[in-house]
């Protein structure tokens, strides 16, 4: 029999993250620091409308590009909150979570051979998705002296006449980190006068303790060669609702849609019908679990200092991203010995690039109760090994 | 920050002033200034535990009573009032708009001695006109909080 096989896809690495999950579901009584999602529940007010909207019997598709009423309200949401200014008929998509938005827009808009940089750390499927359209990925490594942040030098240094599409995953999972809008504005020019592409990924934009969050779309000349990419599952607390969208100019998301159009019809009518309640109504209820974010992470930090462990302050998402370079050992060392002897999982670094080595992702997405416990743990682990260092 | 340290404590009564200091991003001391300040101007008149009596051994029965009552000239219903929550027996009472005046809110040990309380104390009381007792028969929520809800985490225990 032939191999039936592509070798494309033979080819890549599965995520790091899916290889530590196989251990870590064998650990009997393991408690966990490392989810990517919220541990708040959906909004009542929003499952009650997913409720009320199966029971109307609203099961049929919606149109591709998703439901009219909330690609309207989308396009509220996205210019009161981060000053975007998009045509909601024909600039913006609903789509199945923020994973699908990425996957269609490299699709979409890079020709085999085309360098995209990536900065990592960062999520798991840029990389990937990159290379299955037929793209050159081109890593560019985010160095803990800089918070993270991806700095003008640094994308200079890495563009060709190659390059077509910058990602810039920010707020970033896994470090926390944030761009200013100073910070972008810097970046601006470069992306203008190479004549790139953003691929702007935020979908944790609502997760910002530092002042509000800034699109790179609503800066001048970024407007047309911007696809944002935002969704319902962090800000919302809706991850297993499947529900993102993308935000493009027209003929970029002509592309996009038609990609879409193939692969998956339209996202869940019922999750979208939820959906517009979430942006109708939720401002307090997503203001709340902010605050509550907010102050997980300052405690958090301070704990993790505490320790002895080195951590920039991270002012987005809900991971703080700490050094454990002093004890000699890998992150994947640090983490599976973590949960072997104090039965704790926490994510290595490396899981989202080889620069996150020497760092785990903390997730600050359970109640207080819930990090003081896990950090119990980790702090004995920590007392151990600087014991054996002595 | 008062509205802050208010959030937390009035989810958790017993949260460390030390958690609370970081979690604000401020000095223990701030904070305790702030909560003994609060406690004198009244803002903060108490640090209860949510209890769940349903769950323990012991007799206990709750009952919501309407009040009717006529206010009198001069003192309105504050004097009223006062009559009805010295009582040890009232754990609550509201003023009211609408069909009626006071709610009162009686905590006992059996449904007999209420019925006792309310006909013997405070139906006779003469500025009342009427009152009406509705038992609670089981309590789902209070204070925000569920009081059944399970303690789950179904999360798969580590995601990208």
């Amino acid at each position: 029999m032939r191999n039936p096989i592509s070798k494309k896809v033979m080819e890549i690495e599965p995520s790091g993250i899916r290889k530590f999950f196989d251990v870590v579901s064998e650990m009997k009584d393991a408690i966990s620091l490392g989810v990517g999602e919220p541990d708040f529940d959906t909004p009542w007010r929003v499952r009650e409308e997913g409720i009320y909207s199966l029971e109307k019997g609203r099961t049929f598709y919606t149109s591709n590009a998703g439901l009219k009423e909330l690609r309207l309200e989308i396009g509220n949401y996205i210019s009161r909150k981060y000053d975007l200014h998009y045509d909601a008929m024909h600039e913006i998509m609903v789509t199945v979570g923020g994973s699908e938005a990425i996957d269609l827009a490299l699709r979409a808009m890079v020709e085999p051979g085309d360098e995209v940089l990536i900065p990592q750390p960062s999520y798991v499927s840029y990389l990937p998705c990159a290379v299955m359209a037929d793209a050159k990925p081109v890593i560019i490594n985010l160095r803990a002296e800089d918070e993270f942040k991806l700095t003008k030098d640094e994308l200079i240094a890495t563009i060709t006449p190659k390059t077509k599409i910058l990602v810039l995953p920010f707020p970033n999972n896994p470090t926390g980190a944030v761009m200013s809008r100073e910070e972008l504005e810097e970046l601006v020019p470069v992306i203008i006068e190479n004549d790139l592409y953003v691929i702007s990924d935020e979908i944790y934009a609502e997760l910002t303790y530092s002042g509000s969050h800034v699109s790179i779309a609503s800066l001048p000349g970024m407007h047309d060669r911007t696809v944002t990419i935002n969704g319902f599952s962090k800000a919302f607390a809706m991850t297993g609702w499947r529900l993102g969208y993308a935000i493009a100019p027209k003929i970029i998301m002509e592309q996009m849609i038609k990609l879409h159009q193939f692969a998956i019809m339209c996202a869940p009518t019922n999750s979208q019908f939820a959906a517009v309640e979430a942006l109708r109504n939720c401002d307090d209820e997503v203001r709340k679990m902010v605050e509550a974010y907010d102050q997980r992470r300052r405690f958090l930090i301070d704990s993790l200092r505490n320790m002895g462990l080195e951590c920039f302050e991270p002012f987005g998402a809900f991971y703080v991203f700490p050094s454990i370079k002093k004890f000699g050992l890998t992150s994947d060392e640090f983490a599976n010995r973590l949960l072997q002897e104090e039965k704790l999982a926490v994510v290595p670094g490396t899981a989202f690039g080889d620069c996150g080595e020497g760092f785990l992702r903390i997730s600050y997405a359970y109640s207080l109760n819930d990090l003081k416990k896990g950090l119990d743990r980790l702090q004995s682990f920590i007392k151990k090994l600087e014991a054996g260092q002595n | 920050m008062r509205e802050k340290i208010l959030n937390m404590l009035e989810k958790n009564g017993r949260i460390d002033i030390k958690d609370m200091a970081v979690m604000l991003g401020t000095t223990q001391e701030a904070v305790a200034n702030e909560m003994a300040d609060m406690e004198k101007e009244h803002i903060i008149c108490g640090y209860h535990t949510l209890i769940n009596w349903d769950n323990t051994s012991d007799e206990k029965v709750t009952a919501l009573i309407e009040i009717k009552v006529t206010p009198q000239r001069g003192v309105g219903f504050d004097s009223i009032a006062e009559r009805i929550y010295n009582y040890e027996e009232i754990s609550s009472l509201y003023l009211m708009s609408g069909g009626f005046d006071f709610t009162a809110i009686i905590e006992g040990k059996t449904m007999k001695s209420v019925a006792q309380f309310v006909s013997s104390k405070l139906a006779p009381l003469e500025s009342v006109q009427s009152t009406s007792t509705h038992f609670i028969l089981k309590k789902y929520k209070d204070y925000g909080i569920v009081l059944d809800a399970p303690d789950k985490d179904e999360r798969m225990l580590v995601t990208p």
